[in-house]
């Protein structure tokens, strides 16, 4: 038996399909084993497993022989011979097992255990509470009492139920009603009411009552709709809409022509008839009483004489003698007819457009009258009405591009663009050194006495790197000072058109003007610009002091720090704090007023002299004399009093802190429903009403999941408890990071001491020290 | 000719009637209402300073006792109802809307101990230095009728305090020992000792109504579950605890009035250490009462003054105190949340306004908004040196001001000397120990 086993095992498992397969290797392995048991030595096996089975279990229990019969002998057999002794070992060893009974705990341990375990319970039924206090802290409104007493309203038949009829007029009633059927206690509907109640359900009661309101509400739409339209005033939209109109009544006479040609003959009798009706009533000759007034007024008037030929254009159609031809292309005639009887004002008359004047020796402006040109095409209305808009478009973007080149160029209207280039050429003169375009460009473009074209100017502009626009900014900044006297120069430079001479002249006028304005600047640069070459002596002995052959090693600490000009940095860092402190000037200029407006017109310069004010000089900056130091002047002590010096504490970081600050609540900023959102109090309690403490009803009642949490809660860990957070919440204090709103961050601050350059800073100290 | 009028719609400018307030278009682009920051900032400031000058929160004073005021009881029914007892053994019922006494009751021979109103409050429960316990009704004797006790508990010990279970008619008496009663017998329930000492306080937990705390003058504070009859835990602490109160919010928080000065509110899972120390008082702290929301609590003090804390804050938020006010032995936080009572040595009993500047009376929807505008500005700007300089500011009576600044003092010397040890013994031998710490002597499972 033992040596099919293993066959057993794999077979047993075996679905159907498998069993031939299964047989064959059994039969395989049989024959293998009894080979093996030729050979003498009976080996026992164990199962093995070598494949996927459900049926192979840790214990090495195989259900071999599933697909064998079983024998009746085998059954009768015992497993194996039962020995007597086994229940005399087991309680041999209970004996030694156990020891002497063990002394009761005394009487104060034993209330400790009892102790230790109630209070292990009862924290744990406590803590059931633990969600529904921490949601009770976090909430946003808390409304005490947290049970409210609903108002019931009881129903009217339980109410009338109690009731009885007592006096004998009450019973009278009763009785009348009783006799007509009129419910008085419960249903309080008619058997009739009812029925009509349950023949229509709710749901289909709604929806027709929708449908209705729905119909009545596009009703009263469209009659506003027709009575606004028809309110209004202008001729041309109810020519428009008498066209569209008509277009529509042609698209549809043609699908009426394809579906069915004899309605369609029907309809064209009908207009047939609408004509010469028309033209029976003599309505458009010139004998009414209102053609006879335009007839006066259209001497005078553009739009009387419009009309008047508008008129005289229909009469002369209408008695023109009809053609007889097939309907379809009579009807396009008539449609032609029509739309020439329109009147065509813009059309006949290039002149109102209604197009600025003063833009028309513009070149593409000067493409309009072309087209405009084009005597009568009606045809073509609306196609040029069209390109109008487009060209007026093209135009608007063009008066921008003008408008805005001028704006970058920062000269007034009038002044030209002689201006532009002398400015360019300040800006070189100013700053020899930092800009990388040689400033000889645009001088020679001034020089040249040409005006430069619009485009190489802009390209120009355009090619600047982020540094010249610092400069330009700098240059407004001193034209808006300076303004005057720039236009005094301007003068002079438009006197003197030769190049030379306005070279000089601008040279004598920048010496002599500019000087005292930017004394201050120039005193500062030279201070800077002095500097390298002092640097240079300190760091050479340094160098050879530490290193004899120490080039090579300065050449390397040069080529990996060729990158970062440091000094530049901060000298580049240092003005524009500079400038930043500069008090800026306020520009009050109302364009348009008291004298005239309108796109492309400047304000005066005298407009712009009286309302430009300008601030008073700052102070002087403390730094002024110290060249590798900034100091920053933006912490006002006064105000310092007012502001908070420290993160306080639900807050993190002090964007928070300043968001928070600058968020309005008010009802100034925000709409009423914000308003009280934003105000709503954190805890609200009525008046006159006792606060019962809370219960588990108040709980379900409040928040329907939180009952639920309150039965399950298990006890919490210590950290998820109440009092850890309590406890953060207590440490917070002053050892955060102090930080304020408007006040210098503390990074700051120690700038504000005397920032220096990280690497700038050592040399110079120690070349004044030497 | 065109003529153009202006047409609008009526709708949009008339009123229904002339009561109504006249609608105000408001454009809300915030171009035209700058400095937003700037006027908030003034008018929180300006709301600082209202509050500061309508911070009145003296009502009224209740006098008719003949003796210190030793304990109070609120009606758990009616608002405007509260029992005094005196020291003289007097029990007093007043009605606050007229702020008179309603009624009178010699009680007791000597003190009034305790008293407490039965949950459903038809009577009310009284304990004396005769050593009795009595319940009386509460509504007075008809015409003719004598003053007594309903019943007459006669017991073998002073009892010191008494409280009665929130749903059920069971109360629980201390003195030597914690006794449970049932209000039908005249023997207790049950008795709970651990120690023996004089207990001076036990009150039930209002939420989970089978907890019971006590506090005893070995310094020690025990919680009991009726349910099981045992104690559970105790704790002990630097020096006594006179009261406890239970937050009725939290079902497992309980501020403890110390001898130390300090109030204590602990966590009771954990009691190791206290959630929260609360220091502000000069002297011994005699009494607690929550408010009913649980965000914050009323203390009375020997230093002649009640202070208000919020419960998550080490400091408070308020200082009561009147020129004639002494020892204040006992104080209640009244069930609508409005008004705290206190009742002190010079037997008095003083009514406040919970919320000092709180307007009281039916405000109208305007004055509301008004009212939670300002509210949530002071909170907004609270941080601003300026504001909180104003809305902290608190007279004080010259004895507990130089109090104050004495025990600063005596503080820093404290921490200057601690600071110092540190620094000339070996590090880690001298251990930093949180404030919270300090005060606990040990845990007894």
């Amino acid at each position: 038996m033992a040596e099919e086993d293993p066959a057993a095992a794999a077979a047993g498992s075996g679905s159907e399909s498998e069993e031939g397969q299964e047989d064959g290797e059994r039969r395989h392995r049989q024959l293998l084993e009894a080979i093996s048991a030729l050979s003498g030595r009976k080996r026992r096996k164990l199962a093995e497993r070598s494949e996927a089975s459900g049926q192979v279990s840790e214990f090495n229990v195989t259900c071999k022989g599933a697909g064998e019969k079983l024998v009746l002998s085998e059954l009768l057999q015992p497993i194996h011979p039962k020995s007597t002794l086994g229940s005399v070992r087991k309680e041999l060893a209970r004996v030694k097992r156990k020891a002497a009974v063990e002394l009761p705990l005394s009487k104060e341990e034993a209330k400790r255990v009892v102790r230790e375990a109630a209070y292990v319970t009862t924290s744990k039924d406590v803590g059931k509470w633990q969600q529904v206090v921490l949601q009770n802290r976090r909430a946003e409104q808390l409304v005490f009492p947290l049970r409210q007493d609903i108002a019931t309203v009881t129903p009217l038949e339980r109410v009338t139920s109690a009731w009885k009829a007592r006096t004998p007029l009450e019973q009278e009633i009763f009785g009348l009603l009783h006799k007509t059927q009129q419910p008085v206690t419960d249903p309080l509907l008619t058997p009739e009411e009812m029925a009509s109640v349950q023949a229509m359900s709710l749901e289909e009661a709604r929806r027709r009552r929708a449908e209705l309101q729905k119909a009545r509400a596009v009703q009263s739409y469209y009659e506003a709709k027709a009575r606004r339209a028809k309110r209004i005033k202008s001729k041309k939209y109810h020519r428009v809409l008498k066209k569209s109109r008509r277009r529509q009544a042609l698209k549809e006479f043609e699908q009426l022509h394809k579906s069915d040609p004899a309605a369609a003959l029907a309809r064209l009798e009908e207009l047939e008839q609408l004509r010469m009706q028309e033209r029976m009533s003599l309505k458009h000759q010139n004998k009414g009483k209102w053609a006879k007034s335009r007839a006066i007024m259209a001497k005078y008037d553009l739009e009387a004489r419009k009309a008047m030929q508008e008129q005289l254009a229909r009469n002369k159609e209408l008695m023109q003698k009809v053609r007889v031809e097939p309907p379809e292309e009579e009807l396009c005639e008539v449609l032609e007819e029509d739309t020439t009887a329109l009147p065509m004002p813009s059309g006949a008359n290039p002149w109102m457009l209604g197009r600025p004047s003063g833009l028309a020796p513009e070149p593409e402006a000067q493409e309009g009258p072309r087209d405009d040109i084009v005597p009568g095409a009606v045809e073509n209305k609306d196609k040029m009405e069209e390109e109008e808009e487009e060209l007026s478009e093209e135009e608007a973007l063009l008066q921008d591009f003008e408008q805005k080149r001028r704006e970058r160029t920062g000269s007034p209207e009038g002044q030209g663009r002689d201006h532009v280039g002398a400015d360019e050429t300040e800006i070189g003169a100013e700053q020899p050194r930092d800009s990388p375009v040689p400033p000889v460009c645009a001088e020679e473009l001034v020089s040249a006495g040409l005006e430069p074209p619009p485009q190489a100017q802009e390209q120009l502009l355009l090619s600047e790197q982020p540094r010249r626009v610092r400069t330009m900014e700098d240059v407004e900044n001193l034209a808006k000072d300076e303004l005057v006297e720039e236009q005094e120069k301007l003068v002079v430079l438009r006197a003197g058109k030769q190049a030379q001479q306005q070279e000089e002249g601008r040279a004598g006028d920048r010496h002599t003007k500019k000087a005292p304005a930017k004394r201050k600047m120039i005193s500062l640069e030279a201070v800077l610009d002095g500097k390298p070459q002092e640097m240079d002596c300190p760091s050479l002995p340094v160098v050879l002091e530490e290193e004899e052959g120490g080039i090579e090693q300065r050449g390397m600490i040069t080529e990996a720090f060729a990158g970062d000009d440091v000094v530049a940095d901060f000298r580049r860092e240092k003005r524009k704090a500079e400038e930043a402190g500069k008090p800026q000037p306020v520009n009050l200029v109302l364009p348009g007023w008291g004298e005239w407006g309108g796109t492309g017109l400047k304000p005066s310069a005298r407009k712009v002299k009286r309302f430009l004010i300008k601030p008073p000089p700052a102070p002087q900056r403390k730094d002024q004399h110290l060249p590798h130091v900034i100091m920053s002047e933006k912490r006002n002590i006064h105000a310092a009093a007012h502001q908070v010096s420290e993160l306080p504490f639900p807050f993190e970081r002090h964007q928070q802190f300043e968001q928070s600050m600058r968020t309005p609540v008010g009802p100034t900023w925000n709409t009423q429903r914000a308003f009280q959102k934003l105000t709503a109090p954190r805890v609200i309690t009525r008046t006159g009403h006792i606060i019962q403490p809370i219960s588990a009803e108040d709980v379900s009642d409040t928040a329907p999941g939180s009952e639920a949490r309150l039965e399950g809660e298990a006890m919490p860990s210590r950290k998820a408890g109440p009092g850890k957070k309590a406890v953060s919440r207590g440490k917070a204090g002053p050892g955060k990071k102090a930080v304020s709103r408007g006040k210098a961050v503390p990074g700051q601050k120690a700038v504000s001491r005397g920032k220096a350059v990280p690497g700038a800073k050592a040399q110079p100290r120690r070349c004044r020290a030497q | 000719m065109r003529v153009k009028v202006l047409s609008r719609n009526p709708d949009d400018y008339v009123r229904e009637t002339k009561l109504d307030l006249q609608r105000v278009p408001r454009n809300y682009d915030p171009a035209l209402h700058p400095f937003e920051v700037a006027r908030e900032y003034v008018r929180a400031l300006n709301a600082t300073k209202l509050e500061r000058v309508f911070a009145k929160p003296f009502l009224s004073s209740l006098d008719g006792h003949r003796d210190g005021v030793n304990c109070m009881a609120k009606h758990p029914k009616s608002l405007s109802t509260v029992l005094s007892g005196a020291c003289d053994g007097e029990v007093k019922i007043w009605n606050l809307t007229k702020r008179q006494c309603i009624r009178t009751i010699q009680a007791h021979e000597g003190f009034v101990r305790g008293m407490c109103a039965r949950f459903c409050g038809t009577s009310f429960f009284t304990v004396g230095d005769d050593k009795t316990i009595k319940q009386w009704k509460m509504e007075s004797p008809e015409y003719g009728e004598e003053e007594e006790p309903v019943h007459t508990i006669l017991g073998k010990t002073v009892y010191t305090g008494i409280d009665h279970h929130w749903k059920e008619p069971v109360f629980a008496t201390c003195g030597h020992q914690v006794d449970i009663w049932d209000e039908q017998r005249t023997s207790p329930k049950c008795s709970l000792t651990w120690g023996f000492d004089s207990i001076s306080s036990v009150k039930f937990n209002p939420i989970e109504t089978y907890l019971l705390g006590s506090c005893a003058s070995d310094r020690n504070i025990v919680l009991y579950d009726i349910r099981k009859s045992t104690p559970l835990k105790k704790v002990i602490l630097n020096m006594r605890t006179n009261t406890l109160c239970w937050n009725p919010m939290e079902a497992f928080n309980f501020t403890a009035a110390n001898e130390d000065y300090n109030l204590y509110t602990f966590d009771m899972r954990f009691l190791e250490s206290p959630v929260m120390v609360h220091m502000d008082h000069v002297s011994a702290v005699l009494d607690v009462d929550y408010s009913p929301t649980g965000k914050e609590f009323v203390s009375a003090s020997f230093d002649k003054s009640i202070r208000i804390f919020p419960v998550d804050k080490g400091h408070s938020r308020e200082v009561y105190h009147t020129k004639r006010m002494q020892h204040v032995i006992t104080v209640k936080w009244t069930s609508d949340n409005k008004y705290i009572l206190c009742g002190s040595d010079e037997m008095n009993i003083r009514l406040w306004k919970a919320n000092a500047s709180e307007k009281l009376g039916v405000l109208a929807p305007r004055e509301k908004a008004a009212m939670n505008y300002n509210q949530k500005l002071k909170e907004k700007f609270q941080f601003h040196p300026q504001i909180r300089r104003i809305a902290q500011h608190r007279h004080l009576p010259k004895s507990i001001y130089c109090q104050i600044k004495e025990q600063r003092i005596m503080r820093e010397a404290r921490r200057r000397k601690e600071l110092n040890r540190r620094k000339h013994s070996k590090p880690g031998s001298v251990p930093f120990v949180p404030e919270r710490k300090k005060h606990i002597v040990a845990v007894v499972k």
